[in-house]
């Protein structure tokens, strides 16, 4: 899942200064299961900043909204109709969520009420940790399922470094050494041994640096797309 | 300020505090008129929203009253009200409210006493605050 948690009230309560109401918007998908942007967490932020902003003697309207995923077209469609009385909407989407909300609604002002932070899962009730860098070109059949982009500091491939101390990362101590991990778990695998070979260095190419990514599948986009594509 | 009557929401839940309160009320042991009782199954069933949304109907304090440590009927109930009621502490700093209007509190459906005891003692504290702002603003809503 992606996870993101509120930013201070006092940050998000700067970005409404100029509003008088705004419609804030969850979303039922990632954020509603790691608590930060659920139907619960759209009530209480709402009534958080009501209550800030009436203390302050400039009262501010808020209107809860939820859909199931803001990262897509079909489900923003009926925020129009709540859209119309508004000078702002805050979004208590990931980072997607407030983009899918931007380019849909180009004449509103759409707000982030959320930071997101990293892919990953909850490790512990509570607690959530990051797994995967979206590096797109997976290593972790090499790597016993566990991810040195993610979980070693370093982004080692031919860990652990040196620093490695009784299973803890020399960067954190309360992160365990992903390299140890990694190796704990190829012996358990019986497989310790293709930990020996000297991994090529990766190719970053599909990684993040260089602006936005896609993916296209043309067997699934519509002819009229490719059509117009084509003609341009 | 002599005038001001605070107005604190009680959520007690009914295997000990809402049965304490009855207790207290049963020996005569007299309690605030301040307090106003919202009966839980258990303090567990409490959620963030409920308590932002006492306070943001006016309420000058609230009272979380729950069961001894270790004697929740449903064994961890109380300890979640605890760890929730710690974060609105945080949310009502950020709002600008005082953490302090909100309190829990452990007792048994016996402690008939204690509970007239803390209750009375978490109105002081709530009184001493004063009016809760957005009572303030919600009165002042009503009278214009
Ligand atoms: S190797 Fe890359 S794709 Fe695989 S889990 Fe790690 S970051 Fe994600
Ligand atoms: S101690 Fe382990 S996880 Fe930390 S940087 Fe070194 S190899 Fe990576």
């Amino acid at each position: 899942m992606i996870v993101a948690e509120k930013k201070p009230l006092e940050a998000i309560a700067r970005m409404l200064e100029g509003s008088g109401r705004v419609l804030a918007v969850g979303c039922g998908t990632c954020v509603t299961v790691c608590f930060s942007g659920g139907s619960k967490e759209v009530a209480t932020l709402a009534a958080s900043l009501r209550m800030k902003r009436s203390i302050e003697d400039r009262p501010l309207a808020v209107v809860e909204a939820m859909v199931q995923r803001q990262c897509e077209w079909e489900y923003l469609e009926p925020l129009a109709e709540q859209m119309k009385n508004v000078d702002a909407v805050l979004s208590l989407g990931c980072g997607v969520g407030v983009q899918t909300l931007a380019e849909r609604f180009p004449t509103m002002r759409i707000l982030p009420a959320l930071n997101t932070l990293f892919m990953g899962l909850p490790s512990a009730q509570g607690v959530w940790e990051e797994r995967c860098q979206g590096c797109g070109s997976c290593v972790l059949d090499k790597t016993g399922g566990i991810c040195p982009v993610s979980r070693c500091a370093k982004q080692l491939f031919n860990g652990p470094c040196g620093g490695s101390q009784n299973g803890r990362c020399e960067v954190d101590e309360a992160t365990p050494c992903a390299w140890h991990m990694i190796w704990e778990r190829a012996e358990a695998l019986g497989m310790s041994e293709d930990l020996m070979s000297i991994e090529p260095p990766k190719d970053w190419g599909t990684s993040r640096d260089g602006g936005m990514r896609r993916m296209v599948r043309n067997d699934l986009r519509l002819p009229e797309d490719q059509d117009k594509e084509g003609n341009e | 300020m002599d005038n001001f009557h605070p107005e604190v929401v009680a959520f007690c839940c009914r295997h000990c505090a809402y049965a304490a309160a009855d207790l207290a009320g049963g020996k005569r042991q007299p309690y605030p008129s301040a307090i106003k009782i919202v009966e839980l199954p258990c303090t567990g069933r409490i959620d963030v929203v409920n308590i932002l949304h006492a306070f943001e109907d006016g309420a000058d304090g609230v009272l979380i009253a729950g069961c001894l440590d270790g004697s929740c009927h449903y064994i961890k109930g109380n300890l979640y009200a605890r760890q929730r009621l710690d974060y609105v502490r945080g949310l009502l700093c950020e709002i600008g409210l005082e953490p302090g209007r909100a309190r829990m509190i452990n007792i048994s459906a016996a402690m008939g006493v204690q509970f007239a005891e803390l209750a009375s003692e978490h109105v002081e504290t709530v009184r001493a605050l004063g009016p809760s702002p957005l009572r303030r603003k919600i009165n002042q809503g009503e009278a214009t």
